[in-house]
C-alpha cells in the first residue's frame, strides 16, 4: 500500500516536473560560458533555444579573469555551465561553488587528448596545454560535448542540438581540410613561425608547424636572455620572416626581437580571445580563418 | 683571453637587446639607487611596491579615454604616481600621520579606483601586464625614457641635495633656518618624491616593476651597512645596483635564467655579502665583541 502510494507520487512528479520542463521550453535556455570562443560555439549550438552569457567577453584575457558579482548572479540563473577544462579557467570552478549554482557544467574539451607543453627553460614540469579549441577537430568533440550538455538540461530540445552540432562539424572539418590543403602548398622547411605566447600548439601539431615561442604558456613567465639570444640567432640563420604577435599580451619583446633580427611583425594572431564583434575574429570559425591566413602569408616570406 | 671575451663582452657585442638592457639598467642603478638611500632613511623603503599599485588608475583612464595606447597609459601612470606621492606628502604635513601611513592608505584607495574604473569598461585585460617592461624588451623610446629621467634626476638630485639631507634627518632645523625665507620646507619633500615617482614608472614600463623596486631599495639598503658617510652611501648604492645588474644579465645569458630576476637575485647576493662582512654586519660585530670571562 505504502508501496504503491510512493509510486504514485514520484509518478506524479516525474509527469509534472516533465510538464514544467515543458513549459520552459518555451522560454530560452539560460547558458553562461567561460570565455568568447566558447560563447560562440554554445550559440551555434543551442541556436534559437538558447540566451548566453559570456563571461570572460571578448579581448579578455581568461587566464587572469576576475569575475563580478553580476557574473555570479549570471551563473546562479543558467541551467548550463559551459568550461572548457584542462586548468584553462580556474577560476570557473570557483566561481560556480561560491554562487551557489547547482546545474549541470559542461566540460568541453571532455574527451580531448591534450597535448603537454614540454618542460623547457623557466618551466619546471610540464603543463597541460589548456589551448585545445586551436585545433578545429578537436572542436568538433567540444560542439558534442555541448550538444550532449544543453540536450540534459532542456530534452525537447536535444534533436535540434544535435542537428546543429552536427552541421557545425560538417564546417569544422571542411575548414580542416581547406586549411591542410592550404598549408600543404608551403614546403614544411618554411612552415616556421615566431609568435609571443605559445598558445598555438594544437594548431602547429594539426598543420605541422613549428612554433617558436620567447615566452612560456602562461603570460606572466620571463624569458631568458639566452632564450632571446638563441630565439635572434635562429631567426638569422634560418633567415624566418613570419613574426606575430597575439591580440593580449606585450608586444614589445618579440617586436624589439623581430627588430633585432632585421624582420618585420605581421598581423595580430587571436588565441585565447575573440575580437569584437567588427574585428577579424569575431566568432571562431573567423578567428580559425584569420590565423591560418595570416600564418601562411607569412610563412610563404620564409626562404 | 678569448675565453674571457666570450664570457664577459661577446653576449654584449653580438646582442642589441643585451646592451639596450645595459644601458638601462645602468642609467636606472645611477639615478634610483641613491633615491634608495634616501627612502630608506626616511624609513619609506616600500613605497616601490605600493607605487607599482598606486598608477593604476591614471592607466586606466588613458585606457579608457585613449584605448591601448602606451604612451598615453604611461603618462596616466606617471600622473596618477604623482598624484598619490603628492598626497601623502601633504597629508603627513597637515596631520599627525607619518609619510609611510598615509601612502598606504593612498595607494590602497588608489588600486580600488584602477580595479573599478577597469571593471567598468566590461573589458578585462591586464593593462599593466601590458603596460610594464621586461629587461630584454627594452625598445629605443624606453631607452630614451630612462636615460632621460636619470640624466634628470642625478642633476635634480644634486640640486636639491642639501636641503634633502636636513629636511631628512633634522626637519626641526630646517623649519627654523627657513623661517620668513621664500622657500619651504615641503619643496625639498615634494621634489624628492616626485623624482622618486618618475624614476620608478620610467622603470615599471622599462625594465618592469621587480627590476625599478629592486634595483632601487637592495642595494640602497645594503650600502648603508658599508659607510657612516650618507654620500659614501650613494655611491655605493650607485656601485652596487651597476654590478648586480651587469653580472645578473651576463648569468641570465650563460645560465639560461629569467633576467629580471636573476639581476635582483644578484643584488640579493651582494645585500648577503654586506650582511655577513660590511662594518655594520654580523662578522665584524662577533669579532669586535669583548670576550665575556665568567
Amino acid at each position: 500500500m505504502t508501496h504503491n502510494t510512493l509510486k504514485f507520487i514520484m509518478l506524479t512528479m516525474l509527469v509534472a516536473s516533465g510538464l514544467i520542463s515543458r513549459a520552459h521550453g518555451t522560454e530560452l535556455l539560460p547558458v553562461v560560458a567561460s570565455f568568447s570562443i566558447l560563447g560562440d560555439l554554445v550559440q551555434v549550438v543551442g541556436g534559437a533555444r538558447v540566451k548566453v552569457t559570456t563571461l570572460a567577453g571578448p579581448n579578455t584575457d581568461a587566464h587572469e579573469f576576475t569575475p563580478r558579482p553580476a557574473d555570479a548572479k549570471a551563473v546562479l540563473a543558467a541551467r548550463v555551465f559551459v568550461v572548457n577544462g584542462l586548468n584553462f579557467e580556474p577560476w570557473a570552478q570557483k566561481l560556480a561553488q561560491s554562487a551557489g549554482y547547482k546545474g549541470g557544467t559542461v566540460v568541453a574539451s571532455k574527451g580531448i587528448q591534450p597535448r603537454t607543453m614540454a618542460a623547457e627553460s623557466g618551466h619546471a614540469h610540464a603543463e597541460i596545454d589548456p589551448h585545445a579549441w586551436q585545433n578545429p577537430l578537436n572542436v568538433v568533440q567540444y560542439v558534442a560535448n555541448i550538444a550532449a550538455g544543453l540536450a540534459k538540461a532542456d530534452p525537447s530540445g536535444a534533436p535540434t542540438y544535435q542537428a546543429n552540432a552536427a552541421a557545425y562539424a560538417k564546417q569544422l572539418q571542411d575548414f580542416d581540410a581547406q586549411a591542410k590543403a592550404q598549408l600543404d602548398a608551403i614546403a614544411p622547411t618554411q612552415r616556421k613561425v615566431i609568435t609571443s605566447h605559445d598558445a598555438f600548439g594544437y594548431l602547429a601539431a594539426r598543420y605541422g608547424i613549428t612554433m617558436l615561442a620567447p615566452e612560456g604558456v602562461n603570460t606572466d613567465s620571463e624569458p631568458s636572455a639566452k632564450h632571446v639570444a638563441e630565439l635572434i640567432r635562429q631567426i638569422k640563420r634560418e633567415k624566418i620572416k613570419a613574426v606575430f604577435v597575439e591580440n593580449m599580451s606585450n608586444p614589445r619583446l618579440i617586436a624589439q626581437l623581430s627588430k633585432d633580427a632585421g624582420v618585420r611583425v605581421g598581423a595580430t594572431l587571436y588565441s585565447d580571445a575573440l575580437s569584437g564583434a567588427n574585428g577579424p575574429a569575431s566568432s571562431y570559425l573567423k578567428m580559425m580563418q584569420h590565423n591560418l591566413t595570416q600564418l601562411a602569408a607569412g610563412m610563404r616570406l620564409n626562404p | 683571453m678569448s675565453d674571457l671575451y666570450d664570457l664577459l663582452v661577446g653576449p654584449f657585442a653580438e646582442f642589441a637587446f643585451m646592451r639596450r638592457a645595459l644601458v638601462a639598467t645602468l642609467a636606472l642603478a645611477m639615478s634610483a639607487a641613491p633615491l634608495g638611500v634616501f627612502l630608506t632613511l626616511r624609513r619609506m623603503s616600500l613605497l616601490g611596491d605600493a607605487l607599482s599599485h598606486a598608477v593604476l588608475p591614471g592607466v586606466a583612464l588613458a585606457f579608457m579615454l585613449f584605448g591601448l595606447s602606451l604612451p598615453a597609459m604611461a603618462l596616466g601612470g606617471v600622473a596618477a604616481g604623482l598624484v598619490v606621492a603628492a598626497l601623502a606628502g601633504v597629508i603627513s604635513r597637515a596631520t599627525a600621520l607619518k609619510e609611510d601611513a598615509s601612502l598606504a592608505a593612498l595607494y590602497l584607495v588608489a588600486l580600488a579606483l584602477g580595479v573599478t574604473l577597469i571593471s567598468r569598461q566590461g573589458s578585462q585585460i591586464d593593462l599593466l601586464h601590458i603596460l610594464f617592461g621586461s629587461a630584454l624588451g627594452v625598445d629605443e623610446p624606453g631607452l630614451l625614457l630612462v636615460a632621460g629621467v636619470a640624466s634628470v634626476s642625478v642633476v635634480a638630485l644634486a640640486a636639491l641635495y642639501r636641503g634633502l639631507v636636513l629636511e631628512t634627518f633634522d626637519p626641526l632645523f630646517l623649519a627654523a633656518a627657513h623661517t620668513g625665507r621664500a622657500s619651504r620646507p615641503w619643496v625639498w619633500q615634494q621634489s624628492f618624491l616626485m623624482l622618486v615617482v618618475i624614476n620608478l614608472v620610467a622603470g615599471f614600463q622599462t625594465l618592469g616593476t621587480l627590476m625599478a623596486v629592486g634595483l632601487m631599495m637592495i642595494p640602497a639598503v645594503s650600502a648603508r651597512l658599508w659607510h657612516e658617510s650618507l654620500a659614501a652611501q650613494l655611491l655605493n648604492a650607485s656601485a652596487q645596483a651597476a654590478a648586480a645588474g651587469m653580472s645578473g644579465l651576463l648569468l641570465s645569458y650563460h645560465l639560461d635564467t629569467p633576467s629580471g630576476p636573476t639581476i635582483i637575485g644578484c643584488a640579493g647576493a651582494l645585500y648577503a655579502l654586506s650582511l655577513l662582512l660590511s662594518p655594520g654586519g654580523w662578522l665584524p660585530r662577533i669579532l669586535k665583541r669583548p670576550h665575556r670571562v665568567a
